[in-house]
């Protein structure tokens, strides 16, 4: 009984790490994600070519790559320091995932019917107020659930950054195996994940029925 | 002094002229109905009235002052079009309302927005324009909750609200089934009694013949006919009118 424990509580600790890389990921990628998409819906041509041609090889590319590259690429080409891993693994996955989030928006703001902004300048509404009183609600509305999807995803995701040896849930239960010999703290790991992807998973689904109220 | 003076409006889509040169006065308190076939240019007309569409060339005054000059429309700023666009309102063919706001929102959330009075005022007026299209019992229904006359009157209220000079309707029956038609026609017909300035564009024959004082009849981008109903309906001068009048009514036969 002391045994499990103390590897609920080691791995515990391990889990915090790992909530602190998917918190700060989620802080930083969702408004940079708007940014991206304000980019690649931009007017302005070759903008928008950049910043698509962009989302095109974060998102076709591994996220495992991209962590490498991130921690070990300074280093290899241009002689810098390398970066703390904790923050390697951050800008890595704030990039990646704001980039999808991006996409996720477009698609939103692009669902939203043209006669929605028509109302709105007919009325005399400044592209200010059209966007924060008429467009905003139902593109999060439109958006919540796919939101959802890529947000439990990066709850699971947040263990790729063990291959640059960041410290979390996955590295503390590696712990038992190379001193111990026990394998079962690994398996365990997949309940805290399980747990916290579950409440998520409960509060898109609160979210979700709050917004049910109306239809676009 | 006529309310609204339209003149030589023209209107291009790439290589497609869908306006050739639009002249025509409205007077005030006068209901002016547009019909036509589809793709004759009524709807773009009605959307550069309300600046949603910008002609290329033409002249548009509202009470002698001109608001838009075709030949100076790279001047305009945002904020001066969104002043101009105010002395139109416009009612859509799909309503448009907003999906999130109930019945008393919808009209009073741009009043509010522009702080054109108090909150306890506006609220007054929405709900004086709100009982005026028979919605009273409705007023914090989603528009989800209501059928598509009542969105329609809804809309109508919504753009009530921001005292236009003059009311512009865009087929506002076409997305409507025919048994919810009625209800829409006879508020807009109960707006005529109440003085309002109007132009309607509309598929609705006996409608057009009965609520308006002038009807154009368009085609092809230009006023083919022009005058009172009668002149239009009964005694059509142009072969086109009557190719037309012919196979509306042809319908109801």
């Amino acid at each position: 009984m002391s045994e499990f424990l103390s590897v609920t509580l080691d791995l515990l600790n391990g889990f915090l790490s790992t909530l602190q890389l998917f918190g700060l990921t989620l802080l930083f990628s969702l408004p940079l994600g708007l940014i991206i998409c304000f980019g690649s819906m931009s007017r302005f041509k070759p903008l928008r070519w950049l910043v698509r041609t962009f989302v095109w090889i974060i998102r076709g590319t591994p996220l495992l790559l991209q962590l490498i590259i991130v921690y070990y690429g300074p280093g290899l080409i241009f002689n810098a320091g390398l970066l703390p891993r904790f923050s390697a693994a951050l800008i890595a996955f704030v990039i990646n995932y704001s980039c999808y989030f991006s996409e996720i928006y477009r698609g939103g703001i692009e669902s939203i019917p043209k006669g929605q902004y028509e109302a709105g300048q007919v009325l005399g509404m400044t592209k200010t107020q059209i966007f924060f009183k008429v467009v905003l609600l139902q593109v999060i509305k439109v958006i919540v659930p796919p939101m959802s999807n890529e947000i439990i995803t990066l709850v699971k995701d947040t263990s790729l950054a063990r291959i640059i040896a960041v410290y979390e849930i996955i590295w503390s239960a590696q712990v038992y195996i190379k001193m111990e010999g026990l394998i079962w703290p690994l398996f365990y790991t997949g309940a805290f994940y399980l747990a916290f992807s579950g409440l998520l998973t409960l509060l898109f689904g609160y979210i979700e029925k709050k917004l049910s109220y109306f239809r676009s | 002094m006529a309310i609204l003076e339209v003149k030589n409006l023209r209107k291009k889509f790439g290589k497609t002229e869908v306006l050739k040169g639009i002249d025509f006065t409205l007077e005030k308190g006068e209901v002016l109905s547009i019909i036509g076939s589809s793709g004759s240019g009524k709807t773009t007309l009605l959307r550069c009235l309300n600046f949603l569409e910008t002609a290329e060339v033409g002249t548009i005054s509202v009470n002698g002052e001109k608001i838009f000059d075709g030949e100076e429309n790279k001047r305009y700023k945002e904020a001066e079009i969104r002043k101009n666009r105010l002395h139109f309102g416009l009612v859509f063919q799909n309503f448009n309302l907003f999906p999130q706001y109930n019945v008393l929102k919808n009209v009073s959330m741009a009043p509010t927005l522009m702080k054109m009075d108090s909150p306890e005022n506006i609220e007054k007026h929405a709900r004086a324009l709100i009982e005026r299209v028979g919605l009273t019992d409705r007023i914090d229904h989603y528009p989800c909750q209501l059928s598509g006359g009542q969105q329609q009157r809804v809309a109508i209220a919504r753009a009530l609200a921001m005292n236009p000079d003059i009311l512009c309707f865009d087929e506002p029956t076409s997305a409507l089934d025919p048994e919810l038609t009625g209800e829409v026609l006879k508020v807009i017909q109960k707006l005529k009694s109440s003085d309002s300035t109007m132009i309607v564009v509309t598929h609705e024959m006996s409608f057009a013949k009965n609520i308006s004082d002038k009807v154009i009849f368009m085609s092809d981008g230009i006023i083919e006919e022009y005058g009172t109903p009668e002149d239009v309906f009964c005694n059509p001068k142009s072969e086109k009118t009557k190719a037309f009048l012919n196979k509306s009514l042809e319908g109801i036969m």
